[in-house]
Protein backbone atom coordinates (compact mmCIF):
# COMPACT_ATOMS: atom_id res chain seq x y z
CA UNK A 1 0.00 0.00 0.00
CA UNK A 2 2.44 2.34 1.14
CA UNK A 3 4.62 1.53 -1.97
CA UNK A 4 1.89 1.80 -4.48
CA UNK A 5 0.64 5.47 -3.38
CA UNK A 6 3.12 7.69 -3.82
CA UNK A 7 3.03 6.52 -7.78
CA UNK A 8 -0.05 6.86 -8.38
CA UNK A 9 -0.76 9.82 -6.87
CA UNK A 10 1.95 11.48 -9.37
CA UNK A 11 0.10 9.64 -11.78
CA UNK A 12 -3.27 11.49 -10.71
CA UNK A 13 -0.87 14.41 -10.15
CA UNK A 14 -2.90 16.77 -12.04
CA UNK A 15 -6.22 15.06 -11.98
CA UNK A 16 -9.45 16.26 -11.05
CA UNK A 17 -9.68 15.35 -7.26
CA UNK A 18 -10.15 11.87 -6.34
CA UNK A 19 -10.35 10.54 -9.97
CA UNK A 20 -9.46 7.09 -10.23
CA UNK A 21 -10.32 6.29 -13.51
CA UNK A 22 -10.80 2.56 -14.99
CA UNK A 23 -8.67 1.57 -18.20
CA UNK A 24 -11.78 0.78 -20.07
CA UNK A 25 -13.45 4.43 -18.89
CA UNK A 26 -10.07 6.11 -20.22
CA UNK A 27 -9.78 4.08 -23.43
CA UNK A 28 -13.11 5.62 -24.12
CA UNK A 29 -12.79 9.65 -22.97
CA UNK A 30 -9.48 9.46 -25.35
CA UNK A 31 -11.11 7.60 -28.27
CA UNK A 32 -13.35 10.54 -28.17
CA UNK A 33 -11.37 13.26 -27.91
CA UNK A 34 -9.05 11.99 -30.32
CA UNK A 35 -12.06 11.20 -32.99
CA UNK A 36 -13.08 15.06 -32.16
CA UNK A 37 -9.44 16.10 -32.55
CA UNK A 38 -9.38 14.73 -36.26
CA UNK A 39 -13.12 16.33 -37.13
CA UNK A 40 -11.77 19.62 -35.89
CA UNK A 41 -8.46 19.77 -37.77
CA UNK A 42 -8.81 17.63 -41.47
CA UNK A 43 -10.05 20.10 -43.39
CA UNK A 44 -8.18 22.57 -42.29
CA UNK A 45 -5.48 20.12 -43.38
CA UNK A 46 -7.71 19.63 -46.58
CA UNK A 47 -7.16 23.04 -47.62
CA UNK A 48 -3.62 23.23 -46.37
CA UNK A 49 -2.87 20.50 -48.91
CA UNK A 50 -5.37 22.04 -51.92
CA UNK A 51 -3.09 24.93 -51.73
CA UNK A 52 0.09 23.19 -52.83
CA UNK A 53 -1.65 21.56 -55.67
CA UNK A 54 -2.07 23.01 -59.36
CA UNK A 55 -5.29 22.43 -61.09
CA UNK A 56 -4.95 19.29 -62.57
CA UNK A 57 -4.35 17.52 -59.39
CA UNK A 58 -7.11 19.19 -57.02
CA UNK A 59 -9.56 17.32 -59.38
CA UNK A 60 -7.36 14.19 -59.78
CA UNK A 61 -5.12 13.46 -56.80
CA UNK A 62 -6.30 12.48 -53.63
CA UNK A 63 -7.58 15.44 -51.74
CA UNK A 64 -5.97 14.49 -47.81
CA UNK A 65 -2.54 14.40 -48.87
CA UNK A 66 -0.02 16.12 -51.48
CA UNK A 67 1.38 15.88 -55.00
CA UNK A 68 3.39 18.09 -56.51
CA UNK A 69 4.20 21.31 -54.99
CA UNK A 70 2.75 24.06 -56.13
CA UNK A 71 2.50 26.29 -53.57
CA UNK A 72 4.04 29.32 -54.54
CA UNK A 73 3.04 28.88 -58.26
CA UNK A 74 -0.50 29.12 -56.77
CA UNK A 75 0.46 32.54 -54.41
CA UNK A 76 2.26 34.17 -57.45
CA UNK A 77 -0.57 33.75 -59.13
CA UNK A 78 -3.22 34.74 -56.01
CA UNK A 79 -1.39 37.78 -55.57
CA UNK A 80 -1.18 38.84 -59.34
CA UNK A 81 -4.44 37.48 -60.80
CA UNK A 82 -6.50 40.65 -62.14
CA UNK A 83 -3.87 43.24 -61.32
CA UNK A 84 -3.04 41.72 -57.47
CA UNK A 85 -7.01 42.73 -56.93
CA UNK A 86 -6.71 40.23 -53.90
CA UNK A 87 -3.77 41.93 -51.39
CA UNK A 88 -5.73 45.42 -52.40
CA UNK A 89 -8.85 43.51 -50.58
CA UNK A 90 -6.69 42.32 -48.09
CA UNK A 91 -5.88 46.11 -47.53
CA UNK A 92 -9.03 47.16 -47.18
CA UNK A 93 -10.26 44.53 -44.72
CA UNK A 94 -6.94 45.44 -42.35
CA UNK A 95 -7.89 49.08 -42.57
CA UNK A 96 -11.50 48.76 -41.82
CA UNK A 97 -10.91 46.23 -38.93
CA UNK A 98 -8.43 48.47 -37.66
CA UNK A 99 -9.59 51.97 -38.37
CA UNK A 100 -13.05 50.84 -37.44
CA UNK A 101 -12.06 48.66 -34.04
CA UNK A 102 -9.88 51.31 -32.71
CA UNK A 103 -12.80 53.63 -32.95
CA UNK A 104 -15.10 51.31 -31.48
CA UNK A 105 -12.49 50.42 -28.52
CA UNK A 106 -12.62 54.51 -27.71
CA UNK A 107 -15.95 54.93 -27.62
CA UNK A 108 -17.06 51.86 -25.84
CA UNK A 109 -14.79 51.99 -23.18
CA UNK A 110 -15.52 55.36 -22.18
CA UNK A 111 -19.17 54.44 -22.00
CA UNK A 112 -18.29 51.44 -20.11
CA UNK A 113 -16.34 53.47 -17.88
CA UNK A 114 -19.14 56.19 -17.08
CA UNK A 115 -21.42 53.49 -16.70
CA UNK A 116 -19.45 51.63 -13.98
CA UNK A 117 -18.37 55.04 -12.41
CA UNK A 118 -20.76 57.39 -12.24
CA UNK A 119 -24.09 57.30 -10.44
CA UNK A 120 -25.96 60.23 -12.85
CA UNK A 121 -29.33 60.42 -13.91
CA UNK A 122 -30.51 58.52 -16.69
CA UNK A 123 -27.78 56.07 -16.12
CA UNK A 124 -30.75 53.33 -15.58
CA UNK A 125 -32.44 54.00 -19.13
CA UNK A 126 -28.98 54.28 -21.00
CA UNK A 127 -27.92 50.17 -19.35
CA UNK A 128 -31.82 48.92 -20.02
CA UNK A 129 -30.84 50.31 -24.11
CA UNK A 130 -27.96 48.10 -24.16
CA UNK A 131 -29.56 45.22 -22.60
CA UNK A 132 -32.41 45.60 -24.95
CA UNK A 133 -30.40 46.42 -28.22
CA UNK A 134 -28.81 42.05 -27.85
CA UNK A 135 -32.64 41.18 -28.69
CA UNK A 136 -32.60 43.49 -32.15
CA UNK A 137 -31.97 40.55 -34.63
CA UNK A 138 -29.09 42.14 -36.77
CA UNK A 139 -31.64 41.38 -39.54
CA UNK A 140 -34.12 44.33 -38.74
CA UNK A 141 -31.49 46.14 -39.21
CA UNK A 142 -30.01 45.97 -42.65
CA UNK A 143 -32.94 47.18 -44.90
CA UNK A 144 -33.09 50.43 -42.71
CA UNK A 145 -29.79 51.04 -42.82
CA UNK A 146 -28.93 50.99 -46.08
CA UNK A 147 -32.04 53.30 -46.68
CA UNK A 148 -30.74 55.60 -44.03
CA UNK A 149 -27.01 55.02 -45.37
CA UNK A 150 -28.79 56.17 -48.66
CA UNK A 151 -29.87 59.85 -47.37
CA UNK A 152 -26.16 59.87 -45.76
CA UNK A 153 -24.49 59.23 -48.41
CA UNK A 154 -22.26 56.61 -47.22
CA UNK A 155 -23.33 53.78 -49.25
CA UNK A 156 -20.39 52.24 -51.49
CA UNK A 157 -17.90 54.02 -49.23
CA UNK A 158 -15.60 52.69 -47.03
CA UNK A 159 -17.35 54.79 -44.51
CA UNK A 160 -20.46 52.57 -43.97
CA UNK A 161 -18.71 49.40 -42.90
CA UNK A 162 -16.39 51.45 -40.40
CA UNK A 163 -18.61 54.25 -38.48
CA UNK A 164 -21.26 51.95 -37.72
CA UNK A 165 -18.96 49.36 -36.26
CA UNK A 166 -17.96 52.44 -33.73
CA UNK A 167 -20.90 51.48 -31.77
CA UNK A 168 -21.40 48.16 -30.19
CA UNK A 169 -23.76 47.74 -27.35
CA UNK A 170 -22.07 44.50 -26.38
CA UNK A 171 -18.28 46.55 -26.08
CA UNK A 172 -20.21 48.93 -23.86
CA UNK A 173 -21.29 46.01 -21.47
CA UNK A 174 -18.39 44.33 -21.45
CA UNK A 175 -16.06 47.10 -20.59
CA UNK A 176 -18.63 48.09 -18.24
CA UNK A 177 -18.48 44.51 -16.36
CA UNK A 178 -14.35 44.91 -16.38
CA UNK A 179 -14.42 48.20 -15.00
CA UNK A 180 -16.70 46.99 -12.36
CA UNK A 181 -13.69 44.74 -11.69
CA UNK A 182 -10.54 46.82 -12.65
CA UNK A 183 -11.46 50.32 -11.09
CA UNK A 184 -11.49 50.97 -7.32
CA UNK A 185 -13.34 53.89 -6.73
CA UNK A 186 -11.58 54.61 -3.68
CA UNK A 187 -8.30 55.23 -6.23
CA UNK A 188 -10.55 57.55 -8.33
CA UNK A 189 -11.97 59.52 -5.40
CA UNK A 190 -8.36 60.29 -4.34
CA UNK A 191 -7.29 61.72 -7.63
CA UNK A 192 -10.24 63.85 -7.28
CA UNK A 193 -8.93 65.10 -4.00
CA UNK A 194 -5.45 65.76 -5.51
CA UNK A 195 -7.25 68.07 -7.35
CA UNK A 196 -7.45 65.96 -10.98
CA UNK A 197 -10.41 66.45 -13.19
CA UNK A 198 -12.44 63.95 -14.19
CA UNK A 199 -11.17 63.41 -17.96
CA UNK A 200 -7.92 63.49 -16.41
CA UNK A 201 -8.79 60.78 -14.03
CA UNK A 202 -9.97 58.87 -17.09
CA UNK A 203 -6.79 59.14 -19.08
CA UNK A 204 -4.44 58.75 -16.64
CA UNK A 205 -5.69 55.99 -14.05
CA UNK A 206 -9.34 54.43 -15.41
CA UNK A 207 -7.83 53.82 -19.23
CA UNK A 208 -4.95 52.74 -17.86
CA UNK A 209 -6.13 50.19 -15.55
CA UNK A 210 -8.62 49.16 -18.26
CA UNK A 211 -5.76 47.93 -20.84
CA UNK A 212 -6.82 44.33 -20.52
CA UNK A 213 -10.13 44.68 -20.82
CA UNK A 214 -9.57 47.19 -23.80
CA UNK A 215 -7.66 45.02 -25.42
CA UNK A 216 -10.14 42.25 -25.12
CA UNK A 217 -12.90 44.19 -26.59
CA UNK A 218 -10.11 45.21 -29.48
CA UNK A 219 -9.04 41.61 -30.58
CA UNK A 220 -13.47 40.75 -30.44
CA UNK A 221 -14.15 43.45 -32.34
CA UNK A 222 -11.32 43.21 -34.87
CA UNK A 223 -12.06 39.15 -35.43
CA UNK A 224 -15.68 40.86 -36.48
CA UNK A 225 -15.08 43.07 -38.36
CA UNK A 226 -12.75 40.77 -40.28
CA UNK A 227 -14.94 37.89 -40.56
CA UNK A 228 -18.01 40.20 -41.42
CA UNK A 229 -19.73 39.45 -44.76
CA UNK A 230 -23.44 40.49 -44.67
CA UNK A 231 -22.78 44.24 -43.86
CA UNK A 232 -19.91 44.53 -47.02
CA UNK A 233 -22.36 42.75 -49.07
CA UNK A 234 -25.22 44.91 -49.15
CA UNK A 235 -22.70 48.09 -48.40
CA UNK A 236 -20.29 48.08 -51.32
CA UNK A 237 -20.45 47.74 -54.74
CA UNK A 238 -17.41 48.79 -56.37
CA UNK A 239 -14.88 45.80 -56.03
CA UNK A 240 -12.21 48.12 -55.66
CA UNK A 241 -13.41 48.57 -51.97
CA UNK A 242 -14.70 45.15 -51.09
CA UNK A 243 -13.02 42.83 -47.81
CA UNK A 244 -11.44 39.60 -48.61
CA UNK A 245 -14.36 37.91 -47.61
CA UNK A 246 -16.49 39.43 -50.27
CA UNK A 247 -13.82 38.80 -52.72
CA UNK A 248 -13.80 35.07 -52.07
CA UNK A 249 -17.52 35.21 -52.52
CA UNK A 250 -17.54 36.60 -55.55
CA UNK A 251 -14.74 34.24 -57.02
CA UNK A 252 -16.91 31.12 -56.12
CA UNK A 253 -19.58 32.38 -58.44
CA UNK A 254 -17.49 32.38 -61.06
CA UNK A 255 -18.70 29.63 -62.65
CA UNK A 256 -16.10 26.81 -64.20
CA UNK A 257 -17.68 26.96 -67.55
CA UNK A 258 -15.62 29.94 -68.16
CA UNK A 259 -12.15 30.61 -69.33
CA UNK A 260 -10.80 30.36 -65.85
CA UNK A 261 -11.16 27.71 -63.16
CA UNK A 262 -10.89 29.87 -60.12
CA UNK A 263 -10.96 26.94 -57.51
CA UNK A 264 -7.13 27.00 -57.18
CA UNK A 265 -7.52 30.87 -56.17
CA UNK A 266 -10.45 30.45 -53.67
CA UNK A 267 -8.36 27.72 -51.92
CA UNK A 268 -5.17 29.84 -51.66
CA UNK A 269 -6.98 32.81 -50.96
CA UNK A 270 -8.78 31.22 -47.56
CA UNK A 271 -5.88 30.00 -46.25
CA UNK A 272 -4.49 33.73 -46.96
CA UNK A 273 -7.15 35.09 -45.37
CA UNK A 274 -6.91 33.09 -42.30
CA UNK A 275 -3.09 33.72 -41.32
CA UNK A 276 -3.50 37.34 -39.62
CA UNK A 277 -6.64 36.96 -38.04
CA UNK A 278 -4.72 33.15 -36.71
CA UNK A 279 -1.58 34.67 -36.18
CA UNK A 280 -3.39 37.56 -33.73
CA UNK A 281 -5.71 35.47 -31.96
CA UNK A 282 -2.95 32.83 -31.15
CA UNK A 283 -0.90 36.36 -30.03
CA UNK A 284 -3.73 37.30 -27.80
CA UNK A 285 -5.02 33.98 -26.57
CA UNK A 286 -5.65 35.17 -23.18
CA UNK A 287 -7.86 38.10 -23.99
CA UNK A 288 -10.15 36.31 -25.94
CA UNK A 289 -10.60 33.72 -23.32
CA UNK A 290 -11.20 36.20 -20.51
CA UNK A 291 -13.19 38.10 -23.31
CA UNK A 292 -15.28 34.66 -23.34
CA UNK A 293 -15.56 34.12 -19.67
CA UNK A 294 -16.97 38.53 -19.13
CA UNK A 295 -19.37 37.49 -21.60
CA UNK A 296 -20.40 34.50 -20.63
CA UNK A 297 -21.21 36.01 -16.98
CA UNK A 298 -24.60 37.41 -17.56
CA UNK B 1 -18.85 65.62 -11.46
CA UNK B 2 -21.60 63.06 -12.67
CA UNK B 3 -22.68 65.45 -15.35
CA UNK B 4 -18.84 64.67 -16.54
CA UNK B 5 -19.48 61.15 -16.16
CA UNK B 6 -22.80 61.40 -18.00
CA UNK B 7 -20.49 63.21 -21.08
CA UNK B 8 -18.63 60.13 -21.37
CA UNK B 9 -21.46 57.98 -22.69
CA UNK B 10 -22.29 60.79 -25.63
CA UNK B 11 -20.09 59.68 -28.23
CA UNK B 12 -21.72 55.93 -28.26
CA UNK B 13 -24.92 56.96 -27.38
CA UNK B 14 -25.07 59.77 -30.41
CA UNK B 15 -23.81 56.80 -32.65
CA UNK B 16 -26.17 54.18 -30.74
CA UNK B 17 -29.51 56.53 -31.62
CA UNK B 18 -28.40 56.73 -35.43
CA UNK B 19 -27.26 53.45 -36.07
CA UNK B 20 -29.51 51.56 -33.75
CA UNK B 21 -32.60 53.36 -33.18
CA UNK B 22 -33.22 55.46 -36.18
CA UNK B 23 -33.03 52.20 -38.30
CA UNK B 24 -35.51 50.58 -36.08
CA UNK B 25 -38.19 53.61 -36.24
CA UNK B 26 -37.31 53.41 -39.96
CA UNK B 27 -38.43 50.28 -40.62
CA UNK B 28 -41.35 50.68 -38.58
CA UNK B 29 -42.24 53.66 -40.71
CA UNK B 30 -41.55 52.08 -43.92
CA UNK B 31 -43.88 49.16 -43.17
CA UNK B 32 -46.79 50.91 -43.26
CA UNK B 33 -46.04 52.54 -47.03
CA UNK B 34 -46.30 50.99 -50.18
CA UNK B 35 -44.92 51.93 -53.37
CA UNK B 36 -46.60 51.46 -56.66
CA UNK B 37 -45.34 51.80 -59.79
CA UNK B 38 -48.40 53.91 -61.90
CA UNK B 39 -49.88 52.60 -64.73
CA UNK B 40 -47.96 50.69 -67.13
CA UNK B 41 -44.78 50.70 -64.70
CA UNK B 42 -43.40 53.78 -66.66
CA UNK B 43 -42.72 56.88 -64.95
CA UNK B 44 -42.10 57.37 -61.20
CA UNK B 45 -43.55 54.81 -58.34
CA UNK B 46 -45.99 56.52 -56.04
CA UNK B 47 -45.47 56.08 -52.27
CA UNK B 48 -48.73 55.97 -50.36
CA UNK B 49 -49.98 55.09 -46.93
CA UNK B 50 -51.01 51.70 -46.73
CA UNK B 51 -51.38 50.67 -42.96
CA UNK B 52 -50.97 47.18 -41.99
CA UNK B 53 -51.22 45.83 -45.78
CA UNK B 54 -47.60 45.11 -45.84
CA UNK B 55 -48.34 42.57 -42.84
CA UNK B 56 -51.32 41.45 -44.36
CA UNK B 57 -49.53 40.45 -47.00
CA UNK B 58 -46.61 38.94 -45.30
CA UNK B 59 -49.23 36.20 -43.22
CA UNK B 60 -50.25 35.11 -46.64
CA UNK B 61 -46.46 34.90 -47.75
CA UNK B 62 -45.78 31.28 -48.08
CA UNK B 63 -42.51 31.65 -49.62
CA UNK B 64 -41.52 33.56 -46.32
CA UNK B 65 -43.25 31.09 -43.80
CA UNK B 66 -41.74 27.98 -45.65
CA UNK B 67 -38.38 29.54 -45.44
CA UNK B 68 -39.00 30.16 -41.64
CA UNK B 69 -40.36 26.59 -41.41
CA UNK B 70 -37.34 25.46 -43.00
CA UNK B 71 -35.14 27.17 -40.57
CA UNK B 72 -37.07 26.55 -36.92
CA UNK B 73 -37.20 23.12 -38.21
CA UNK B 74 -33.56 23.06 -38.71
CA UNK B 75 -32.37 24.91 -35.41
CA UNK B 76 -34.70 22.60 -33.24
CA UNK B 77 -32.76 19.46 -34.55
CA UNK B 78 -29.62 20.97 -34.87
CA UNK B 79 -28.70 23.32 -31.72
CA UNK B 80 -29.69 20.44 -29.14
CA UNK B 81 -27.16 18.11 -30.95
CA UNK B 82 -24.49 20.55 -30.90
CA UNK B 83 -24.99 21.32 -27.52
CA UNK B 84 -25.05 17.84 -26.58
CA UNK B 85 -21.97 17.23 -28.40
CA UNK B 86 -20.20 20.49 -26.98
CA UNK B 87 -21.42 19.00 -22.65
CA UNK B 88 -19.87 15.77 -23.67
CA UNK B 89 -16.94 16.99 -25.10
CA UNK B 90 -16.15 19.36 -22.29
CA UNK B 91 -17.25 16.32 -20.02
CA UNK B 92 -14.71 14.07 -21.62
CA UNK B 93 -12.03 16.86 -21.60
CA UNK B 94 -12.88 17.45 -17.72
CA UNK B 95 -11.44 13.77 -17.00
CA UNK B 96 -7.97 14.05 -18.73
CA UNK B 97 -4.92 15.60 -16.94
CA UNK B 98 -5.18 19.56 -17.28
CA UNK B 99 -2.04 19.53 -19.10
CA UNK B 100 -3.59 17.59 -21.99
CA UNK B 101 -7.01 19.50 -21.79
CA UNK B 102 -5.22 22.72 -22.47
CA UNK B 103 -3.33 21.63 -25.75
CA UNK B 104 -6.32 19.67 -26.75
CA UNK B 105 -8.50 22.80 -26.10
CA UNK B 106 -6.38 24.75 -28.32
CA UNK B 107 -6.42 22.32 -31.45
CA UNK B 108 -10.38 22.03 -31.01
CA UNK B 109 -10.14 26.02 -31.46
CA UNK B 110 -9.00 25.71 -34.94
CA UNK B 111 -12.58 26.22 -35.86
CA UNK B 112 -14.00 28.64 -33.97
CA UNK B 113 -10.67 30.72 -35.60
CA UNK B 114 -11.68 29.94 -39.05
CA UNK B 115 -13.62 32.91 -40.12
CA UNK B 116 -17.08 31.53 -41.22
CA UNK B 117 -16.76 32.41 -45.42
CA UNK B 118 -14.02 30.69 -44.96
CA UNK B 119 -15.03 27.84 -42.96
CA UNK B 120 -17.88 27.39 -45.68
CA UNK B 121 -15.59 27.23 -48.62
CA UNK B 122 -13.52 24.74 -46.77
CA UNK B 123 -17.09 22.13 -46.94
CA UNK B 124 -18.02 23.37 -49.96
CA UNK B 125 -15.60 22.27 -51.54
CA UNK B 126 -15.05 18.89 -49.32
CA UNK B 127 -18.16 17.95 -50.33
CA UNK B 128 -17.65 18.69 -53.98
CA UNK B 129 -18.12 15.63 -56.12
CA UNK B 130 -15.62 17.25 -58.31
CA UNK B 131 -12.80 18.38 -55.87
CA UNK B 132 -13.47 16.86 -52.14
CA UNK B 133 -12.56 13.30 -50.26
CA UNK B 134 -15.96 12.83 -49.12
CA UNK B 135 -17.59 11.72 -52.06
CA UNK B 136 -15.31 9.14 -53.08
CA UNK B 137 -14.78 8.20 -49.27
CA UNK B 138 -18.58 7.34 -48.71
CA UNK B 139 -18.23 5.41 -52.42
CA UNK B 140 -16.02 2.85 -50.38
CA UNK B 141 -18.73 1.78 -48.86
CA UNK B 142 -21.06 1.96 -51.41
CA UNK B 143 -22.92 5.19 -50.20
CA UNK B 144 -23.50 7.61 -53.47
CA UNK B 145 -23.70 10.97 -50.94
CA UNK B 146 -24.36 13.89 -52.95
CA UNK B 147 -24.09 16.50 -50.40
CA UNK B 148 -25.29 19.16 -52.71
CA UNK B 149 -29.11 17.68 -52.97
CA UNK B 150 -32.09 18.79 -51.57
CA UNK B 151 -32.49 15.89 -49.21
CA UNK B 152 -28.78 16.18 -47.92
CA UNK B 153 -28.50 20.09 -48.23
CA UNK B 154 -29.68 20.48 -43.97
CA UNK B 155 -27.48 18.30 -43.46
CA UNK B 156 -24.58 19.38 -44.88
CA UNK B 157 -25.21 22.75 -43.81
CA UNK B 158 -25.64 21.24 -39.86
CA UNK B 159 -22.40 19.61 -39.96
CA UNK B 160 -20.79 22.94 -41.10
CA UNK B 161 -22.41 24.58 -37.92
CA UNK B 162 -21.77 21.78 -35.87
CA UNK B 163 -17.39 21.98 -37.20
CA UNK B 164 -17.73 25.45 -36.71
CA UNK B 165 -19.91 26.08 -33.42
CA UNK B 166 -18.46 22.88 -30.78
CA UNK B 167 -15.27 23.59 -30.03
CA UNK B 168 -16.63 27.54 -29.05
CA UNK B 169 -19.59 25.89 -26.77
CA UNK B 170 -17.59 23.33 -25.29
CA UNK B 171 -15.13 26.15 -24.34
CA UNK B 172 -17.88 27.84 -22.41
CA UNK B 173 -19.51 24.72 -20.66
CA UNK B 174 -15.79 23.43 -19.52
CA UNK B 175 -15.23 26.76 -18.01
CA UNK B 176 -18.15 26.57 -16.12
CA UNK B 177 -16.88 23.21 -15.34
CA UNK B 178 -13.71 24.35 -13.67
CA UNK B 179 -16.06 26.57 -11.64
CA UNK B 180 -17.87 23.61 -9.58
CA UNK B 181 -16.40 23.28 -6.36
CA UNK B 182 -14.27 20.12 -6.76
CA UNK B 183 -14.96 18.86 -2.92
CA UNK B 184 -18.34 18.16 -3.76
CA UNK B 185 -17.10 15.60 -6.40
CA UNK B 186 -14.92 13.98 -3.10
CA UNK B 187 -18.51 14.02 -1.04
CA UNK B 188 -20.33 12.49 -3.71
CA UNK B 189 -17.20 10.12 -3.89
CA UNK B 190 -17.48 8.87 -0.30
CA UNK B 191 -21.21 8.27 -0.79
CA UNK B 192 -20.03 5.98 -3.61
CA UNK B 193 -21.27 7.21 -6.73
CA UNK B 194 -19.79 6.69 -10.17
CA UNK B 195 -18.38 8.95 -12.47
CA UNK B 196 -20.89 8.45 -14.95
CA UNK B 197 -23.22 9.28 -11.68
CA UNK B 198 -21.28 12.24 -10.86
CA UNK B 199 -21.41 13.70 -14.55
CA UNK B 200 -24.91 13.22 -14.88
CA UNK B 201 -26.26 14.57 -11.26
CA UNK B 202 -24.12 17.00 -10.38
CA UNK B 203 -21.60 18.38 -13.59
CA UNK B 204 -24.87 18.74 -16.33
CA UNK B 205 -27.35 20.40 -13.60
CA UNK B 206 -24.23 22.89 -12.63
CA UNK B 207 -23.51 24.39 -16.08
CA UNK B 208 -26.95 24.22 -17.53
CA UNK B 209 -27.13 28.25 -17.39
CA UNK B 210 -24.41 28.04 -19.92
CA UNK B 211 -25.66 25.81 -21.84
CA UNK B 212 -29.11 27.43 -22.10
CA UNK B 213 -27.17 31.14 -22.74
CA UNK B 214 -25.13 28.98 -26.09
CA UNK B 215 -28.57 27.43 -27.53
CA UNK B 216 -30.49 30.80 -27.14
CA UNK B 217 -27.25 32.19 -28.97
CA UNK B 218 -27.81 29.44 -31.45
CA UNK B 219 -31.02 29.51 -32.13
CA UNK B 220 -31.32 33.34 -32.50
CA UNK B 221 -28.47 32.53 -34.85
CA UNK B 222 -29.98 30.16 -36.93
CA UNK B 223 -33.41 31.83 -37.62
CA UNK B 224 -31.17 34.23 -39.25
CA UNK B 225 -29.04 32.01 -41.16
CA UNK B 226 -27.63 33.83 -44.30
CA UNK B 227 -24.23 33.56 -45.61
CA UNK B 228 -23.99 29.83 -45.45
CA UNK B 229 -26.90 28.90 -48.04
CA UNK B 230 -25.97 31.81 -50.15
CA UNK B 231 -22.29 30.28 -50.76
CA UNK B 232 -24.31 26.87 -51.14
CA UNK B 233 -26.40 28.66 -53.49
CA UNK B 234 -23.00 29.62 -55.77
CA UNK B 235 -22.87 25.42 -56.03
CA UNK B 236 -26.23 24.68 -56.15
CA UNK B 237 -29.04 27.11 -57.03
CA UNK B 238 -31.43 24.32 -57.68
CA UNK B 239 -31.28 23.32 -54.26
CA UNK B 240 -30.96 26.44 -52.57
CA UNK B 241 -33.18 28.86 -54.34
CA UNK B 242 -33.50 32.71 -53.34
CA UNK B 243 -35.69 32.46 -50.57
CA UNK B 244 -34.35 29.47 -49.20
CA UNK B 245 -33.71 31.33 -45.27
CA UNK B 246 -35.86 34.26 -44.24
CA UNK B 247 -33.16 36.56 -44.35
CA UNK B 248 -32.48 35.17 -48.05
CA UNK B 249 -36.22 36.18 -48.56
CA UNK B 250 -36.24 39.53 -47.27
CA UNK B 251 -32.80 40.56 -49.01
CA UNK B 252 -34.41 38.98 -52.30
CA UNK B 253 -37.28 41.72 -51.60
CA UNK B 254 -34.78 44.65 -51.34
CA UNK B 255 -31.81 44.10 -53.56
CA UNK B 256 -33.74 41.88 -56.57
CA UNK B 257 -37.43 42.69 -56.29
CA UNK B 258 -36.84 46.03 -54.99
CA UNK B 259 -39.43 46.46 -52.86
CA UNK B 260 -38.01 48.18 -49.71
CA UNK B 261 -41.51 48.66 -47.90
CA UNK B 262 -42.75 44.77 -47.90
CA UNK B 263 -38.96 43.99 -47.18
CA UNK B 264 -38.89 46.26 -43.72
CA UNK B 265 -42.09 44.67 -43.02
CA UNK B 266 -40.57 40.90 -43.35
CA UNK B 267 -37.86 42.11 -40.94
CA UNK B 268 -40.09 43.18 -38.67
CA UNK B 269 -42.01 40.10 -38.52
CA UNK B 270 -38.98 38.14 -37.83
CA UNK B 271 -37.30 40.28 -35.53
CA UNK B 272 -41.10 39.70 -33.99
CA UNK B 273 -40.58 35.54 -34.11
CA UNK B 274 -36.87 35.83 -32.98
CA UNK B 275 -37.43 37.90 -30.18
CA UNK B 276 -40.40 35.48 -28.96
CA UNK B 277 -38.38 32.64 -29.36
CA UNK B 278 -35.61 33.58 -27.50
CA UNK B 279 -37.76 34.72 -24.62
CA UNK B 280 -39.83 31.79 -24.45
CA UNK B 281 -36.81 29.47 -24.45
CA UNK B 282 -35.29 31.15 -21.44
CA UNK B 283 -38.27 31.63 -19.65
CA UNK B 284 -39.34 27.62 -19.63
CA UNK B 285 -35.46 26.72 -19.35
CA UNK B 286 -34.92 28.95 -16.51
CA UNK B 287 -37.80 27.98 -14.85
CA UNK B 288 -36.86 25.06 -13.21
CA UNK B 289 -34.73 25.71 -9.76
CA UNK B 290 -31.02 25.12 -10.32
Amino acid sequence: MSTTTPARRRYDDDLPAGHHPSKLSRTLVWTGLVLFLIYSVSPIWFLIVSATKNQRDLYTSNGLWFADFHLFDNARQLFTYHNGIFLRWMGNTLLYGVVGTVGMTVICVACGYALAMYRFRGRGVLMGCIIASFLIPGALLTIPSFLLYTRLHIVDTPWAIIVPHFFSAFSVYLAKVYAEGAVPPELIEAARVDGAGEYRVFFTIGARLMTTGSATIFLLGFVGSWNSFFGPLVFLRGEQKWTVMLGLYSWLNVKVDQSYDLTGLVIVGSIVSLIPIVALMLAMQRYWRSGITLGSLK
Amino acid sequence: MALKGASFTVPFFGGFILFTVVPVILALSKSLYTARSSGLGFGAKTVSFSGLENFARVLHDQKFWGSLWRVSLFAVIVIPLIQFASLTLALLLDSVRRRYAGRLRIAMLVPYMTPGIVATLIWIYLYSPAVGPLTPFFKLFGIGANFYGSGMIWVSVGNLMAWGSIGFNMLIVYGALQAVPRDIFDSARVDGASEWRIAWSIKVPYVRRSLVLVSVLGIIGTLQIFSEPLLFRSMTPETVTKDFTPIMTIYNQAFAVGDFNYAAALSIMLALVVGLVSATFYKLTNRAPT
